[in-house]
């Protein structure tokens, strides 16, 4: 007789097989999306890392009384004493174009480095010093060795003679590298060495806070009465099916109504936060009603039942219990919604904030950009070293996603109950 | 007229009125009958049951006498249900004061997910019925302890009520209907998420509570019927079959319909 449980028919194998399939196409399906995951963040990093690293060389300038006036700073042409400098430092170039050559080795900024040095400490005064210069773009690139020896010479953006140069300055301990700053201290440049990520930070950092401060409670007002006080008629799904319908828009056209509405009909300042704010709180606007709603729409109607059964008004229920307990989600919401805003740059191009700006914008009527807008700025740039600005800038992109959504998960577990 | 909790507590009826009076009480789902002209009387500090199959409509009735089927937008009640003399559904109602006169605790224990000493204390807060700590720490104690509860939560007051036990939260769920001071508590199937000794507990609650307030109690079981209620209400398809003493009920019953639920025949 055989065992009842212990059935070896054709079902039971393709049962099982089936079910062994389906795992394996499970995890082939994880898989492949983390291994995406990981080449964009891997080649990312791999590409921004060298910003961090910026490379300095030192030359030996006479700063005595008959160079630079003590009295009168400020007239030196820093940028000439410099040049005779370099000129010193290798007097066996002669020719025009090498001469020119030499002097594109540190960055255009050179003779104001040198004012603010000797501003900052007068003491430098007198005699010969030797001081230190931001390397220009292309010799940071070669002192990092990002630079591809092999090829031609003609296919390189630095000469076999300036790559003698810069080795004799390196064996002579004139060159170094340390953690980057300016990238995190200076706004926009022309010159990549120079450019920094700071203004589009902070950019960002108001353009959201306006859209913070003008969908959140516009978007929370609109789903506690649609969710807790509205009628349920047809004029509240009408409105219902319009805001999932809004969510659906392309950003493009919400940039194209903020030109069209905030900036021709209103007049309100061009490429600024405040109009960059309210564009992309016209995107938030139904991502986070929508979330609220949803997350309203789980509080278990028992509490509102033991509320309005106590005696509360409905408005006492839903403040005193029925949102604290939808807060958590609330609050996740409104973040995933200010985490595609700040990913957002098709609106901002459309009202102007993809000028150039190297000031750090201090108020929210300044013109700005943001990062995401800095990223498609420099990926069309054309010097070589803006490549690795670039990923830089997603770096510190995708570092202030990661932070939101950090926030999101911490604000959660703190207003987390059970019930 | 406003119902006023000072003012109701000041009320005071004849021996034999009845606290409520529902005369000719239709209530519509839609288009659906939920109840067919209900007339029952229901006196003061009893407890009345409210008995029927599933469906029969006694759920609610009893959301009828607090107004909790306002909350349902396509529920219709005609007819007159007075309260103290007052018809609870007239135009100038405050529904939030009859709503602490009349208590309420559901079927599944849902106490707020605070703290316990919160929970009982919300009701006073709301109302304004204390004007500082010591009044309402008084209160608190007061309505627990008439709960049945004190004792086993009194040295964990600010722990989430939400920990306690199924019967804890339901005698939580009756502090804090209690602390209010409602004059009528409406308790819709209480004993029906608990377990026999939770629910012998809650049974002998509700008789020590008679003695200040009237009780009237939704339930399935018969036995429960029989063991806390004086008067018995028989609900058949919407339909208020039989009413009278719980007694008279269960042991000679007028109407074919009473005799076949309670011996078990039907529902």
């Amino acid at each position: 007789m055989t065992n009842m449980f212990t059935n070896t028919s054709l079902l039971r194998k393709s049962r099982a097989a089936a079910e062994l399939r389906f795992r394996w196409f499970g995890r082939i399906a994880i898989g492949i999306s983390l291994a995406f995951l990981f080449i964009m963040v891997g080649s990312i990093i791999n590409k921004g890392k060298s910003v961090l690293i910026s490379s300095d060389i030192a030359i030996i300038i006479d700063l005595g009384p008959n160079q630079v006036d003590p009295n009168n700073i400020n007239q030196t042409g820093f940028d000439a004493l410099i040049k005779r400098s370099l000129r010193a430092t290798f007097p066996e170039i002669t020719s025009r174009s090498d001469k020119k050559k030499l002097y594109g080795l540190l960055s255009a900024d050179m003779g104001f480095e040198l004012q603010k040095q000797i501003i900052a400490n007068p003491n430098l005064l007198g005699i010969s010093q030797k001081l230190w210069f931001t390397a220009s773009d292309d010799v940071d690139l070669l002192l990092k060795g990002s630079v591809d020896l092999t090829t031609q010479e003609g296919d390189r953006r630095i000469s076999n003679l300036e790559i003698n140069w810069i080795a004799k300055l390196k064996k002579s301990g004139n060159t170094r590298s340390h953690f980057n700053k300016k990238f995190f201290m200076n706004g926009d440049s022309r010159e990549p060495e120079l450019a920094g990520i700071l203004s589009a930070l902070v950019g960002s950092i108001l353009t959201l806070s306006v859209c913070f401060f003008v969908s959140f409670p516009i978007a929370i007002l609109a789903a506690i009465y649609l969710e807790e006080f509205a009628p349920k008629n047809k004029i509240s799904s009408f409105i219902e099916v319009n805001i999932n319908n809004l969510a659906a828009v392309p950003s493009i056209v919400f940039g194209l109504l903020g030109l069209a509405l905030l900036l021709n009909v209103f007049g309100l300042p061009r490429s600024t936060p405040l109009v960059g704010g309210l564009v992309l709180s016209l995107m938030t606007l139904p991502t986070i009603i929508i979330a609220a709603r949803a997350s309203l729409r789980s509080v278990p109607p028992s509490i509102r039942e033991a509320a309005l059964g106590m005696g509360a008004s409905p408005i006492q229920a839903t403040f005193h219990h029925v949102v604290p307990l939808a807060l958590p989600g609330i609050l996740t919401g409104t973040i995933v919604g200010m985490a595609q805003a700040l990913g957002e740059t098709a609106p901002l191009l459309m009202i102007g904030m993809v000028a150039f700006i190297a000031d750090v914008p201090s108020s929210i009527i300044e013109p700005a950009t943001a990062l995401p807008v800095q990223i498609f700025l420099w990926a069309d740039a054309s010097e070589r070293a803006f490549l690795e600005k670039t990923s830089a800038a997603i770096m510190v992109l995708l570092v202030f996603l990661i932070l939101m959504n950090l926030l999101a998960i911490l604000l959660r577990k703190k207003f987390e109950k059970r019930f | 007229m406003e119902i006023k909790t000072d003012a109701i507590n000041s009320l005071k009826l004849n021996k034999n009125t009845p606290i409520i009076q529902a005369k000719n009480v239709d209530v519509f789902y839609g288009y659906k009958q939920a109840l067919d002209n209900i007339s029952l009387d229901i006196p003061e500090n009893k407890v009345t049951s409210l008995i029927g199959p599933s469906g029969c409509g006694k759920s609610t009735f009893l959301r009828c006498i607090n107004r909790m089927n306002d909350l349902v937008s396509i529920c219709r009640v005609t007819g007159e249900i007075k309260i103290f003399n007052q018809d609870i559904y007239a135009q100038e109602v405050d529904v939030v004061a009859l709503r602490a006169n009349v208590g309420m605790v559901f079927q599944k224990p849902n106490p707020f997910p605070k703290s316990i000493y919160e929970n009982v204390a919300y009701g006073p807060k709301i109302h304004r019925l204390s004007s500082n700590k010591s009044d309402m720490d008084e209160l608190v104690e007061w309505s627990l302890r008439k709960a049945g509860l004190w004792e086993e939560v009194k040295d964990r007051l600010n722990e989430v009520a939400t920990g306690l036990s199924g019967g804890q939260q339901q005698r939580l769920c009756i502090a804090r209907a209690i602390a209010v001071k409602p004059r009528v508590i409406l308790m819709d199937e209480p004993c029906s998420a608990l377990d026999p000794i939770a629910t012998a507990i809650i049974e002998e609650l509700i008789d020590e509570l008679r003695n200040n307030f009237s009780i009237i109690i939704v339930t399935h079981s018969m036995q429960q019927a029989a063991r806390v209620s004086q008067r018995t209400a028989f609900f058949h398809m919407g339909n208020l079959v039989e009413s009278g003493k719980t007694k008279n009920i269960f042991t000679s019953p007028k109407d074919e319909r009473t005799q076949n639920y309670i011996t078990g025949r039907i529902g």
